[in-house]
């Protein structure tokens, strides 16, 4: 029994882990395209967003600081793209298909710049805190049934985790709440549907497809910064690698709704954690293991998702006077 | 101005989507000399010495235009024709994965001679392509699945089912090695016998490539299959109404791209690596095959010029005293200039209309 609960400890611990970040990204291209810009730029905001989060966390030593700067950082790649998506009218495939060339060039030379001719950043000192870290001790120490709450137990293992994790899920239901219980998220959502009829009411297209596109930005900035300063301590080249499209995906497989977005990120999430525990056994081979999240979300995608209804204005600028 | 449906040739020039990728292409490389001079570089001065390796001897023309752009001008292809039928083949990449994998099975497994050999690795490429391409095409029509979102997911497949392989007893090196067996001498492609003065690794698969880029010209713009193709590009709906089966049409689009791609990687096994090595992350030949046919503008003869061109500044890229990423921020600056070099287009059309309106 003992065992079991270990082993599920350590499964939803990894997948507690592995979630975040995509849920940052998810959430951030869900934005994205509700307002009606397909933001295929997600995985190179990522990459920018965790080279600025281990960078600044590195020569500063304050995580929270790198936190910010990462979200900032992936808000200007997202700016760029929406001046090119919105102001320029350019295709948002190609122009998302640019950032991640650029996001990635960029972070990884300026890193050899910063860190003498090195692809991978120095760890940070400091990594995100674990906030309920005092909690537990204080628990395990005080309570009668205090037991529950010791160290690497059950509960430790998998509520006691880094505070990004809590943001992310808290923004859930902020987004959603946003999306659908406020004037901005009517707007945002008229945008992305039938953006003639939003204007003709007096919407600002332009306006709400910048906010929406910029803080996609700088939410896939936080997920990339979840990587470098949570899950690991240091960036390399290959850290993101296809997380920002698996956040895509999960936002498809979630039908453009935070909520369904983030079922999707947690089912890649498990399955990752899977891998982690079933490939410790090495029964099965690892890369054999590794494939199961993406078969998982095939077969899903046809028999239980059916046809995702996507914003009927998703990938087409808006020109006023059509 | 008298003539109202005649262009004049400065007018002409604005329109047409070569002067803006030049244009862009200029652009992207002054923003690659700007983040030379943050670096301390000088811009001339690396520029020259990119150019210079890229140009300096036969040998290294034969890495620029020959080694380094076979996969390009193959994936850049498989990219552009997909766009043709409005599907954006993101799945390239897995594509490419598959083709190698299949040619590296069939080169180090069956005994044939070369006149045998090498055909049949290709075709294996080919069918096995087609199937991996088509699959997807199958899902989008059969199910309604989202077909971006599948071609991601199958490159990720793609990806640890090579790397699946590449740790199998029977196919892997042994020594704990993380790459395959070499692939028999028959399967070889490389032209090193009898053009010595180039790079062991230029091979005939450039031969291959160009009649790629002469056939899907041909299949484009002179038969029925790519009229359909492009009608449904255009216009789903009318196409269908004309009678033409755009599901039909969708799946043959999506397998002629994976054949593309999956060529690409064959030929990269056949003329270049001569095994598959396990992947520690993408490579990335798929996604910079949509670079390409940006470049290109979707038509093969440019497809052909942007690999040619993506090529030699890879190469260059690799023998260049500066971080060779800078090849790519250069090209990220190209692509996301052609993007934008719509709005460009808009206002020198807009200024027009005012003009003589």
């Amino acid at each position: 029994m003992d065992q079991v609960l270990k082993t599920l400890g350590i499964l939803l611990n990894a997948t507690l882990m592995y979630t975040p970040p995509l849920l940052f990204a998810a959430l951030g291209s869900c934005c994205s395209e509700k307002s009606g810009v397909i933001n295929i730029g997600i995985e190179g905001m990522m990459t920018v967003g965790a080279f600025t989060g281990a960078a600044v966390g590195y020569f500063s030593g304050d995580p929270w600081l790198a936190f910010i700067c990462a979200g900032l950082a992936g808000a200007l790649f997202a700016f760029i793209h929406g001046f090119a998506c919105i102001t320029c009218k350019a295709d948002q495939t190609i122009s998302g298909t640019a950032i991640n060339f650029l996001a990635s060039g960029i972070s990884i030379y300026v890193c050899r710049l910063l860190f003498a001719g090195n692809t991978e950043t120095h760890p940070v000192p400091n990594k995100l805190p674990r906030i309920l870290n005092s909690f537990f001790e204080w628990c395990s120490a005080n309570l009668s049934w205090g037991k529950a709450f010791e160290k690497n137990g059950f509960l430790d293992n998998v509520f006691n985790t880094y505070a990004s994790a809590y943001i992310a899920f808290l923004l859930v239901i902020v987004i959603w709440f946003i999306f659908y219980k406020t004037r901005f998220g009517l707007r945002l959502r008229a945008v992305g549907e039938h953006p003639q009829a939003a204007d003709t009411l007096g919407v600002n297209v332009t306006l709400v497809r910048y906010i929406c596109v910029t803080l996609s930005g700088l939410l896939a900035g936080l997920g990339g910064a979840s990587i470098t300063l949570a899950t690991v301590s240091a960036f390399r080249p290959s850290i993101v690698i296809g997380q920002g499209f698996i956040a895509i995906a999960a936002v498809i497989f979630g039908k453009f709704k935070p909520q369904g977005a983030m079922l999707g990120c947690i089912l890649f999430g498990f399955c990752n954690g899977l891998k982690v525990v079933v490939g410790s056994s090495g029964s099965i081979p690892v890369n054999i293991i590794s494939m199961i999240p993406y078969v998982v979300t095939i077969i899903a995608l046809i028999l239980f998702v059916g046809k995702a209804h996507v914003p009927a204005a998703n990938g087409k600028p808006y020109i006023k006077s059509k | 101005m008298n003539s109202k449906n005649k262009l004049s040739f400065g007018e002409r020039l604005l329109e047409s989507a070569f002067t803006y990728t030049l244009i862009s292409i200029i652009i992207g490389f002054i923003v690659g000399a700007v983040a030379l001079v943050i670096a301390g570089y000088d811009p001339i001065e690396s520029y020259g010495k990119l150019f210079g390796v890229i140009f300096r001897s036969t040998k290294n023309m034969s890495y620029s235009f020959i080694e380094y752009s076979v996969p390009y001008i193959l994936t850049g292809l498989s990219v552009a024709f997909a766009f043709k039928t409005g599907v954006f083949n993101i799945g390239a990449e897995g594509q490419y994965v598959m083709g190698s994998v299949a040619a590296m099975l069939v080169g180090v497994f069956v005994q044939a001679p070369a006149y045998i050999h090498i055909p049949l690795c290709i075709i294996t490429a080919l069918v096995v392509g087609a199937l991996w391409g088509g699959l997807v095409g199958f899902l989008k029509v059969r199910f309604g699945a989202h077909e971006v979102l599948c071609m991601i997911m199958f490159n990720w497949i793609a990806y640890y089912f090579s790397n699946f392989i590449v740790n199998l007893k029977s196919v892997n090196v042994g020594d704990g090695k993380t790459w395959s067996r070499l692939i028999q001498d028959t399967a070889k492609i490389t032209t090193a016998d009898w053009l010595p003065g180039l790079s062991p690794h230029a091979h005939f698969g450039i031969f291959i490539a160009l009649f790629c880029v002469v056939l899907i010209y041909y299949i484009i713009n002179r038969t029925t299959l790519g009229f359909k193709l492009k009608a449904v590009g255009f216009n789903r709906s009318a196409a269908e109404y004309a009678g033409i089966n755009a599901n039909g049409s969708v799946m043959a689009a999506l397998s002629i791209s994976g054949m593309l791609a999956s060529l690409a990687g064959a030929l990269q096994v056949m003329g270049v690596t001569y095994k598959i090595s396990q992947f520690a992350g993408q490579e990335g030949y798929g996604f910079q095959g949509i670079t390409v046919a940006l470049i290109g503008g979707t038509n093969p003869f440019g497809v052909l010029l942007g690999a040619e061109f993506f090529g030699a500044m890879k190469f260059g890229g690799t023998r260049f005293d500066a971080p060779s990423e800078i090849v790519d921020i250069i090209m990220g600056c190209i692509v996301l200039c052609i993007a934008i070099s719509n709005l460009l287009r808009l206002v020198v059309r807009n200024k027009k209309k005012g003009g003589t309106v």
